[in-house]
């Protein structure tokens, strides 16, 4: 077992950082602020390779493994966590399942674009009845002869807006539950199919998030993702490596709060020393200091297992699981820490509490990663 | 056109510097980076061959770890990379015989332009002057803009108050100043490209010099600045304060 990042994956994060306090840094208040989404960030990630980093050349991508992409989406994280899930949704959701369930086809017209930065992804699936439960699609698809008929909506959708390619869930006939559902890409512009309601969130505000409205949309007969039937075997496949990103995200964020808090420590003055020098604080900073490292380590075996082809669906709900309710508990005491300033938007800690809280909800809340992990764990015994 | 970038692996410039039991500074917690100036360097090794074609060869001389800093220019773009690493180079502050070593590396590779940051942030260490004096060739430093055109190249360099424009035959020598461009980031292609690049490590004897070579320097030891006092708030009404600052100033600082 060797507890050290490669050279590759050294270099991979400096890079990251680099870029993030670079391009993401400036301007990130603002866009906080506005709810702006920055298409403009997400194209220069794609020049340096991000937005594909795990997929083959052959279709636009960089072919590093997971390990670097968990550290790209950490150290936008880390800054920018408004730019980690744009850049996780991109991938694990929007473009994943075309990687892994597309035809040669499929990859060359919309894999190629999403891996090389030019088109943005997302993924729909969630919808007002079908949150944890996605069984419950009521996304309607039927059999239009020489395409595919949608009928329904989507909400939370990810870089919804923005994007160009949809993976979008439908289900044929609501008597089949899970089985009846399948995949279909969806491109932005096809008639029938628009944005509702802009999501107004708490946190991670300069991530776009709109509701998807299909409307007699006609799909062509080629975009059915994998086989029919197969679109909940899809989802699934596809939330088990995107609880990567998430996990990567949620430690990102406990990072940044975990150095903000460190340094304000040492600076801030009560009582004729800094308030590092109380053991309350460093007994704060070291539980920190450890969740943190803990989280680091589950992100990267999750990401290592599923480079290597073994399973993971187990070590990436861990991971989500343990690094999303640290991002939580770590930015809360940071603002802590922070006092007063910490509750004041003056201080970046107040927007990493604000963004930690969305990374135990999406891509399964902590409650549905306890019921993966309970469920694999009594399959073992 | 074959262009040499010499680059240095420095502490990174928010690195805490801490002095080991052994008197030495202690590298072992430091990240460790790419000296800013021969980003630059880079940059403009790599801006040339774009425009000219040829090769960029980086060339280091340090530690094994020096090895980073030339994956770094080879993901940045570079070619391939020349290490020069050798227990008897191990005093990395010693700039003579870091300098002979690099100008024998260097040489061997023929090349019309070398290339390095004006100043490793470090030890402040000017390697391009030493370089091109060993090898009798022209230098130009400090260096704000480059063109190259046939053996001839035209340099502007910073001077005091204005900037200066020089005029050299190849082979020749540039140092390179921070404004003479914008460093590229390598990018995630590169970097998994580097690994694949030539990496080649030489000791002395492998270039053929003594490798008993001594240095000109002896490092006797070394101490970390006197940390910085506190300020002195006088209070007091403006008027009154200012007053009593004022012969503060001439009586305890005596400063005016």
């Amino acid at each position: 077992m060797i507890f050290e990042l490669s050279e590759d994956h050294q270099m991979m994060r400096k890079l990251a950082r680099d870029f993030a306090e670079k391009e993401c840094l400036p301007g990130l208040e603002e866009r906080d602020e506005k709810e702006e989404f920055s298409r403009e960030l997400f194209a220069k990630m794609g020049e340096l390779g991000f937005n594909g980093v795990v997929f083959p050349e052959e279709y636009g991508g960089t072919e590093a493994d997971y390990i670097s992409y968990a550290i790209i989406v950490e150290e936008l994280s880390r800054v920018d966590a408004s730019m980690g899930v744009t850049l996780s949704a991109h991938l694990s959701l929007g473009s994943y399942p075309i990687y892994k369930f597309g035809t040669h086809e499929q990859k060359t017209k919309y894999l190629k674009p999403l891996a090389e930065g030019t088109a943005l992804g997302a993924f729909g699936l969630t919808e007002p009845m079908a949150g944890s439960d996605a069984s419950g699609t009521r996304t309607m698809y039927v059999d239009g002869g020489d395409c595919w008929i949608l009928n329904g909506s989507k909400i939370f959708i990810t870089n919804a807006f923005y994007a160009d390619t949809y993976v979008v869930f439908a289900q044929s006939d609501r008597s089949k539950g899970s089985r009846g559902i399948s995949a279909f890409i969806v491109e932005k512009g096809t008639p029938g199919f628009s944005f509702g309601q802009k999501l107004k969130k708490m946190g991670i505000r300069s991530s776009a998030t709109y509701e998807l409205v299909f409307e007699d949309c006609r799909i062509p007969k080629e975009n059915l993702l994998g086989k029919e039937g197969e679109g909940f075997k899809i989802a699934m496949n596809t939330l088990d490596g995107g609880r990567i990103g998430i996990a990567a995200q949620a430690l990102g964020i406990a990072q940044g709060a975990y150095e903000a808090a460190v340094k304000y420590a040492k600076e801030r003055q009560q009582f004729g020393q800094s308030i590092a020098g109380f053991q309350n604080t460093q007994f704060t900073l070291a539980d920190m200091a450890t969740q943190i490292e803990a989280a680091r380590l589950l992100v990267y075996q999750a990401a290592y297992l599923d480079s290597a082809g073994k399973p993971y669906g187990k070590a990436s709900a861990m991971a989500k699981l343990f690094a999303s309710e640290t991002a939580m508990w770590v930015t809360t005491k940071a603002v802590q820490i922070f006092g007063g300033y910490g509750y004041s938007r003056e201080y970046p800690v107040e927007r990493m509490m604000r963004d930690a809280k969305i990374t135990e909800i999406y891509e399964g809340t902590s409650e549905v990663q306890r019921l993966v992990i309970g469920s694999q764990i009594l399959k073992e015994f | 056109m074959n262009i040499v970038v010499l680059v240095k692996q420095v502490f990174d410039t928010e690195a805490k510097i801490v002095i080991g039991a052994d008197g030495r500074i202690d590298d072992s917690n430091v990240t460790m980076v790419m000296n800013p100036y021969d980003e630059n360097a880079t940059e403009e090794a790599l801006l040339l061959k774009e425009r000219l074609g040829g090769e960029v060869i980086a060339v280091a001389a340090g530690t094994p770890k020096a090895q980073e800093t030339l994956r770094t220019a080879l993901a940045m773009g570079a070619d391939r990379a020349v290490l020069v690493s050798d227990p008897a180079l191990q005093s990395v502050s010693d700039d003579y015989a870091a300098a002979q070593a690099l100008a024998k590396a260097v040489s061997e590779l023929k090349p019309d332009i070398i290339l390095t940051g004006r100043v490793a942030i470090d030890y402040g260490s000017k390697i391009a002057g030493r370089v091109a004096e060993i090898l009798g060739i022209p230098q130009v430093n400090t260096v704000t803009r480059l063109e190259v055109n046939g053996d001839k190249a035209v340099a502007a360099r910073e001077i005091d108050g204005g900037s200066e424009v020089i005029e050299v035959t190849l082979p020749a020598v540039f140092s390179a100043q921070k404004s003479l461009n914008n460093p590229r980031y390598p990018t995630v292609a590169g970097i998994m490209k580097a690994k694949k690049k030539e990496l080649k490590t030489l000791t002395l004897a492998d270039l053929g010099l003594d490798a008993t070579m001594s240095g000109k320097m002896q490092i006797v030891g070394y101490s970390l600045p006197a940390g910085r006092k506190g300020g002195r708030v006088i209070p007091g009404e403006p008027g009154q304060a200012a007053a009593e600052l004022a012969k503060l100033l001439r009586s305890e600082a005596k400063v005016i």
